[in-house]
């Protein structure tokens, strides 16, 4: 069957009432969640993961759609109204969107932001379900060293080309990978790492180690710091309805948002989140009105709030055909398809096609029920971004609790004659992981990938050596792989030379702090 | 790297130096487990133990690399840290966890819930120990009962049929 066919009965499999359900709840709780100051889409998707584990894998998947996409939209919200980031692709947003919102025009700074959403989510979906069976076919020739090559690059790319230290970068990703060697080795049954604990065996969760960083190590960073920022929520006053001039100059600058940034996410590579750098950087430069770049230019809400979107279906094509994440929101969702016994990749478009269509039609059905709901909400999600520290924090520690309980609730522990969940040591523990992490200036992103990451590459070298019957050069012979080292090569060398030459704070601001 | 990173203070930083060492325990501790497993020599050459010493001897360069930042000054600034709020927040995590294997859900997370609020400067305990409660309960109630996830019950919860 061909891409529209296959399309067609996915999109039939969404609008199925049940579905149609799942797909709302999730995106009504995907933005709750997103919307809150702090709260970026990886932890959205973290957090909200247990929620889905009692339904079944399209259920539970669909669900997981709305939850991606309502996270993202949430976070521009915050962004837009806050000023305070909740991932590192929407500081460009605030850039421009806050000093709208200061000028008064937040509505339609929200607007554009919703409506440019929906235009590159609509695309790049589309454009991700014909992409993907070409990736998918070309993924076939792939031997194992070739997916170790494929693995490296983006290990290079998540740890080292961005941010503002490729050391901490790398130690960061190491910091996974050893994270990702405790438990049982998949090919012999030997435990690793495990140091005689039971419930070390089956490795560490992704879930919990994310929650760990981003939830509680925010949380710990936060309430320790004496500088007590200033935010205010910026009122959402008069109409939310964009004028005939601020369509005139969205509309160019979500397409150019959503051209650049598809691509740029679809890569294997990491780094999506410099899409919207770029977007900004071409709408400042297209503009007939450059001087209000700065001063709260609508196209520099509407070009990088595109690219976002764009780029975030982007980075579904490496997850669905290589199985390959290149963000914390991506190894995530990782983590939730292995939950079900799924493992993303080639083999999974062709052994489970039904599934992945259903997911690419309600990553399309998620997008447009955003879109109908959220300008209404906004009130809502204005009252939701007030809600004071204590309490926002005290219930984030709750529900961070609750869904490491809902994945892994055994009372496995025993501390004299009480028992204790050891999966909640496990999170206090990287809890304060996080926070050292956070405090040193250590990306995040880096050891949630290479806790995945980490043994599916081993995998892939593994099975490359035990081919070749132990022959290194193996790792080196074959065209696709060879290019993919120089690739790597080249995203460290050159912003190595940025760096060098004293462009270095344009990196800084790239820092992939979250997403 | 860190070559021409822009710092405040160029002197040597005490707790960078902490991390290298912490990072060449882990690599030491890698290295200690890996060498005590036995592998039969026909897995030998790409066995379980490749990756570990791999990962090992790539922390171990990077504990080197980060002692000469640390002598370079290079980590950025950081801001002095105020413990009691984190000594609320990992004390309700902490009693949370100890609460709830016997007490339920509902008794052990409310005690999170108001540490966490302390921490953040909002008190009485004796209200936000209740608010904490009714919210966990709820909880409880709509995860555990509407989206079946089996959470630690108590006294309390095994009331409800």
């Amino acid at each position: 069957m061909d891409t529209f066919g296959l399309l067609a009965d996915g999109l039939l499999a969404a609008l199925q009432a049940q579905n149609l359900l799942y797909a709302l709840i999730g995106v009504t709780l995907g933005t709750a969640v997103g919307v809150l100051p702090g709260i970026g889409p990886a932890l959205t998707v973290a957090l909200l993961l247990p929620v889905t584990y009692r339904l079944d894998p399209t259920g539970s998947l669909i669900m997981f759609a709305g939850i991606y996409y309502g996270g993202m939209y949430g976070g521009s919200t915050t962004s837009i109204l806050l000023n305070t980031p909740g991932e590192s692709a929407s500081i460009v947003t605030a850039l421009e969107g806050n000093k709208m919102a200061r000028k008064g025009r937040g509505g339609p700074a929200l607007a554009t932001a919703a409506i440019g959403s929906f235009v590159a989510g609509l695309i790049a979906t589309l454009a991700l379900a014909f992409v993907a069976p070409w990736v998918v076919k070309a993924a076939l020739a792939f031997g194992p060293a070739d997916y170790f090559a494929l693995m490296v690059l983006a290990f290079v790319t998540v740890s080292a080309a961005f941010g503002d230290s490729a050391l901490r970068g790398v130690t960061a990703l190491f910091i996974g990978l050893g994270l990702g060697v405790i438990g049982i080795d998949l090919q012999t049954g030997q435990a690793r790492l495990a140091f005689g604990i039971p419930d070390l065996l089956d490795g560490i969760e992704v879930t919990t180690l994310a929650v760990a960083l981003f939830a509680i190590g925010e949380t710990l960073a936060i309430a320790s710091s004496r500088t007590h920022l200033k935010e205010e929520v910026l009122a959402v006053k008069g109409s939310v309805w964009m004028t005939l001039d601020d369509w005139k100059r969205s509309w160019p600058a979500w397409l150019r948002g959503t051209f650049i940034g598809f691509p740029i996410g679809a890569m294997p590579a990491g780094g999506a989140e410099i899409g919207t750098f770029f977007s900004y950087a071409a709408e400042r430069k297209l503009s007939r009105h450059p001087e209000e770049f700065g001063q709260g230019a609508i196209e520099g809400v509407a070009g990088p709030e595109a690219a976002n979107n764009a780029s975030a279906a982007g980075t579904l094509v490496p997850l669905l055909t290589l199985g390959l994440p290149t963000s914390a929101t991506a190894a995530i969702m990782l983590a939730g398809f292995q939950q079900f016994g799924l493992q993303p990749g080639p083999l999974l478009f062709a052994n489970n096609a039904p599934l992945v269509w259903s997911l690419v039609a309600s990553l399309l059905v998620a997008n447009f029920m955003l879109l109908v709901l959220n300008l209404p909400l906004i009130g809502l999600w204005v009252k939701l971004l007030t809600i004071p520290k204590p309490w926002l924090y005290a219930g984030i520690l709750t529900f961070a609790t609750l869904g490491t309980l809902g994945a892994n609730g055994a009372m496995s522990g025993r501390l004299g004659p009480i028992p204790f969940s050891f999966e909640l040591l496990i999170l206090l523990a990287f809890g304060f992981l996080g926070f050292g992490l956070r405090r040193f200036g250590y990306p995040i992103a880096p050891v949630v990938i290479g806790l995945i990451l980490g043994p599916l590459s081993e995998q892939q070298l593994r099975r490359a050596l035990a081919i070749s019957q132990g022959d290194p050069s193996v790792l080196i012979a074959s065209p696709i792989a060879i290019t993919l080292y120089v690739i790597a090569a080249m995203a460290v060398l050159i912003p190595l030379y940025f760096r060098l030459r004293g462009k270095g704070a344009v990196l800084q601001q790239m820092a992939s702090d979250e997403d | 790297m860190s070559l021409s990173e822009p710092s405040i203070s160029r002197r040597p930083d005490g707790a960078a130096f902490v991390i290298a060492l912490v990072l060449a325990a882990i690599a030491g501790v890698i290295i200690w487990q890996t060498s005590n497993m036995r592998v039969p020599p026909i897995q030998a050459r790409v066995g379980p133990t490749v990756f570990p010493y791999v990962i090992a001897a790539g922390l171990i360069l990077l504990s080197i690399g980060t002692a000469v930042s640390a002598l370079r000054g290079a980590f950025p600034a950081r801001e002095p840290v105020r413990y009691g709020p984190i000594l609320w927040i990992a004390g309700g995590l902490v009693a949370q966890m100890l609460l709830i294997g016997w007490a339920g859900f509902a008794v052990g997370t409310a005690v999170l819930f108001a540490f966490v609020a302390k921490g953040f400067g909002r008190g009485p305990l004796w209200m936000t120990l209740p608010i904490g409660f009714v919210l966990a309960f709820s909880i409880w109630f709509v995860f555990s009962r509407g989206l079946q996830l089996s959470l630690p019950m108590g006294p309390i919860e095994r009331l409800v049929p």
